[in-house]
C-alpha cells in the first residue's frame, strides 16, 4: 500500500517476483481457490453458500481488523478472543434492561479491558504478549464466572442484528465491510493512522519526535478490545445464546493468521487491512474448500500451518 | 538487562560490596524470588484458613497434578530465556499422549519413545526454522501449534477414537507411587536438577543466557547460535512429548482434548517465576515456584468449594498481571538506582 512504494520492475528475476508475491501473494491465492472450486467443486456458485461462507467469517475479519492496528505498533493482542467471550456474558446479564443497553454494556466491556490491556503496555512497559497474555487467561476466567453455563435467550433486536438481510446481505457481513472501510479509513486518511504506523516503525523516534507514543498505543489497543466485543455480540446475536467457555476460543490464533497471511509484518510499521481482510477470507475459503472435498479437518489445520509459514518466509525480505 | 545475564553472578556481587545496597538486595530478592515468596505466603494462608489444605494428602495432590505442566515448563525456560518462545508445546503434549497411547499396543518401548521421538523432531525442524531463517519463533511455533493439532486429529480420527493404553508396564509408569508420589513427579524433579546444572554449570546453559541476552554479542562472542537455538527447541519439544506421554499412562488413555491451550498455561507459569521474556536472565526455580503456585491456587479455590474452577483462571491471570507489573516496577527502580 502506501507506506512502502515497492517498485517490481525495476528488481527483475526472482526478487521481482519475490517483491510481488508479497506484495499480492494474498489477493492471488484467494483468486485462485475461488477459480479452482468454480471448476471443481459442485453447486459452489451457489449463492446459499457464499452468505453462509461470508457469516462465518464476519466475525473473524472484525476481529482481525483490530489485530492488525495492534501488531502494526508491533504488538499483538492476544486477549481478543476473551473479550468476545465477556462481551457476549455482558449481553445475556444486561438483556434484561434492553437490548441496546446490553449492547452498549459489552461494547464498553470490551473498550475498558482493550485499555487496561494497552495501559499495560504504553505506561507500565509490560510486554505486549505477556499483558495480553494475562488478560486472555482472566478475562476468560472473569466471563465465566459471570455466565456460568450456556444461557439462551430469544430477543427481537438481536436476531435482527445477527440473522437479518438487508437487500440480500446479511447484516453481520454488512457490518463487516463497513468497519473494513472505517478501519482502512482511520489507517490512510487519520493522523492516529499515520502516528500508530511510526509508533510500529520505530517507537523511540516517534517519542523523540514528539507524538503521543502512549496515547497512541493505549487507543489502539481499545480499538482492538472493542472491535472484538462487536465481534462476541454479533456472534451471541446469530446463536440466541451465550456460552462464555467455548465462544471466541482460539479466536487469537486466527486473527493473527489473518494479519499474517495478509501480509502485515509482525514486526510492525506497516498496517494492511486489506490485506487481512483476504487473509481471513483465504483461511475460511481453504477450509470450505477442504470440507467440500471430503477431506478431514486435520488437513485444514496442517495446511494452513504451511500456509502461515509461506506467507511469513515471503515477508521476511521486507525488513532488509 | 545488561546486568542480569545469570541471575547468581549479581548477587553474589551485591553481597561482596562492603556495605551492601539494601535496597537493591531486596529488590533483586523480589525479582528472581518473588514467586517463590508469594508461594510460601500463599501456602500459610491456605494452611491457616483452611483445616483440610495442609495436609500431606493435599500436599501430594498438588505436586501430583502438577508435575506434567513442571515438565513442559523446564523447556519452555529454557526456550524463553534463549529469547525465543514456544506455542506448540500444548500440540505437542495431546499428540505425545494419543501417539504414546497407540504405540502402547507394540510394548513399553514404543509407547515412550514413539512420543519422544516424533515431538523432539518436530522441535527440531521449529528450532532450525526459527535459527536458520530468522522467522520469528512467535510464528514458527504458532503454525507448529496449528501441525500438530492437525497431526493429532489425523491419528486418532479425526479425535473420534481415543486408543486406550495397552501395556501394563506403561500405565504402571504414571500411576505407582514411590514413597507417597508417583513416579512422574520423581521424574520431574530428576529433570528439573537436570536441567539446573545444564542451565547454571555447563557453557551450553551460558550461550542459552548470552543469546537472549543479546545475540548479536553472542555471535560476536563466538557462541554457536544456530545450534543452541536448535537444541533449546528440541529439548522443549523432547520435554512436552515425554510429559504427554507420562499423562497418558496416567489416565491409561491417549486423551485429545486435554491440554490444548497448555502453552498459554506453561508461559504463564515461567514468567510468574521470574523469567523475563524478553530473554537472558530467569531459572528453573523460578519457574517451579511458578507452577506450584499455579497448582496452590487451583487447590485454594477446590477448598473454597462454592467457588467454581473459573475462579481460578481469574486469580492466576490477576497474579500474572502483578508479577509483570512487579517485574518492571522493580526493573526500573534498579536503573534508576
Amino acid at each position: 500500500m502506501a507506506e512502502i512504494a515497492v517498485a517490481p520492475r525495476a528488481w527483475g528475476g526472482r526478487a521481482g517476483l519475490l517483491a510481488w508475491l508479497q506484495e499480492y501473494g494474498v489477493y492471488a491465492s484467494v483468486l485462485a481457490l475461488l477459480l479452482f472450486n468454480v471448476v471443481f467443486t459442485p453447486h459452489f456458485l451457489e449463492v446459499a453458500n457464499f452468505r453462509t461462507q461470508l457469516i462465518q467469517v464476519a466475525p473473524v475479519v472484525i476481529t482481525s481488523l483490530g489485530m492488525a492496528l495492534v501488531i502494526g505498533t508491533e504488538g499483538i493482542d492476544l486477549s481478543v478472543g476473551s473479550v468476545m467471550a465477556l462481551a457476549s456474558a455482558m449481553v445475556v446479564l444486561y438483556l434484561g434492561y434492553g437490548a441496546p443497553v446490553a449492547i452498549v454494556a459489552a461494547l464498553i466491556a470490551g473498550a475498558a479491558i482493550g485499555a487496561g490491556g494497552g495501559a499495560l503496555v504504553a505506561y507500565v512497559g509490560v510486554q505486549p504478549i505477556v499483558a495480553t497474555l494475562a488478560l486472555l487467561v482472566g478475562v476468560r476466567g472473569l466471563a465465566n464466572v459471570l455466565v456460568p453455563q450456556l444461557t439462551e435467550f430469544r430477543n427481537p433486536t438481536l436476531i435482527t442484528l445477527g440473522s437479518r438481510s438487508v437487500l440480500g446481505l446479511p447484516l453481520v457481513v454488512i457490518i463487516a465491510a463497513a468497519l473494513t472501510v472505517l478501519i482502512g479509513f482511520l489507517v490512510k486518511r487519520t493522523t492516529l493512522g499515520r502516528q500508530l504506523v511510526a509508533v510500529g516503525g520505530n517507537r523511540a523516534a516517534s517519542r523523540l519526535s514528539g507524538l503521543p507514543v502512549r496515547r497512541v498505543l493505549v487507543t489502539v489497543y481499545l480499538i482492538s478490545g472493542l472491535l472484538a466485543a462487536v465481534a462476541g455480540v454479533l456472534a451471541t446475536s446469530r446463536l440466541q445464546a451465550s456460552d462464555p467457555t467455548s465462544l471466541g476460543l482460539l479466536m487469537e490464533l486466527s486473527a493473527i493468521t489473518a494479519v499474517v497471511v495478509g501480509g502485515t509484518p509482525l514486526t510492525g510499521g506497516r498496517v494492511r487491512v486489506l490485506g487481512t481482510v483476504m487473509g481471513a477470507l483465504l483461511i475460511q475459503l481453504l477450509q470450505a474448500t477442504l470440507i467440500k472435498h471430503n477431506l478431514p479437518q486435520s488437513w485444514t489445520q496442517m495446511v494452513q500451518a504451511v500456509i502461515i509459514l509461506a506467507a511469513v518466509y515471503a515477508a521476511r525480505g521486507r525488513r532488509a | 538487562m545488561t546486568t542480569t545475564i545469570a541471575g547468581a553472578d549479581t548477587s553474589a556481587d551485591a553481597r561482596r560490596r562492603p556495605g551492601g545496597l539494601r535496597r537493591e538486595r531486596i529488590g533483586h530478592l523480589l525479582q528472581h524470588h518473588g514467586a517463590l515468596m508469594v508461594l510460601a505466603v500463599t501456602v500459610v494462608v491456605g494452611a491457616v484458613a483452611f483445616d483440610s489444605f495442609a495436609t500431606p494428602q493435599n500436599a501430594a495432590n498438588i505436586v501430583v497434578s502438577s508435575s506434567f505442566l513442571a515438565i513442559v515448563a523446564i523447556g519452555m525456560t529454557f526456550v524463553i530465556i534463549s529469547g525465543g518462545i514456544d506455542l506448540s508445546v500444548g500440540s505437542s503434549f495431546v499428540l505425545a499422549g494419543v501417539l504414546a497411547a497407540y504405540g502402547s499396543r507394540y510394548g513399553l518401548l514404543v509407547a515412550l519413545l514413539l512420543p519422544l521421538a516424533v515431538c523432539g523432531a518436530i522441535g527440531l525442524v521449529q528450532g532450525l526454522i526459527v535459527a536458520r531463517t530468522g522467522m520469528a519463533p512467535f510464528i514458527v511455533t504458532l503454525a507448529g501449534l496449528l501441525g500438530m493439532r492437525g497431526l493429532m486429529l489425523a491419528v486418532s480420527g479425526e479425535g473420534a477414537n481415543t486408543y486406550l493404553v495397552q501395556n501394563d508396564a506403561f500405565s504402571a509408569l504414571g500411576q505407582t507411587s514411590i514413597l507417597g508420589l508417583t513416579v512422574p513427579v520423581w521424574i520431574t524433579l530428576g529433570l528439573v536438577l537436570l536441567g539446573g546444572v545444564l542451565l547454571q554449570r555447563t557453557s551450553f546453559g551460558q550461550n542459552v543466557y548470552a543469546i537472549g541476552g543479546s545475540e548479536e554479542a553472542a555471535v560476536l562472542m563466538g557462541v554457536p547460535v544456530t545450534r543452541v537455538k536448535v537444541v533449546v527447541y528440541l529439548i522443549s519439544g523432547s520435554l512436552a512429548g515425554l510429559a504427554g506421554a507420562l499423562n497418558a499412562a496416567r489416565l491409561s488413555s491417549g486423551v485429545t482434548i486435554l491440554g490444548a491451550g497448555m502453552e498459554l498455561d506453561v508461559i504463564a507459569a515461567v514468567v510468574i517465576g521470574g523469567t523475563l521474556l524478553t530473554g537472558g536472565a530467569g531459572g528453573l526455580t523460578g519457574t517451579m515456584a511458578g507452577v506450584l503456585l499455579l497448582g496452590v491456587i487451583q487447590s485454594l479455590i477446590n477448598q473454597i468449594g462454592v467457588l467454581t474452577s473459573s475462579f481460578q483462571q481469574v486469580v492466576s491471570g490477576a497474579f500474572l498481571a502483578l508479577v509483570v507489573v512487579m517485574q518492571r516496577i522493580l526493573h526500573r527502580a534498579q536503573r534508576l538506582s
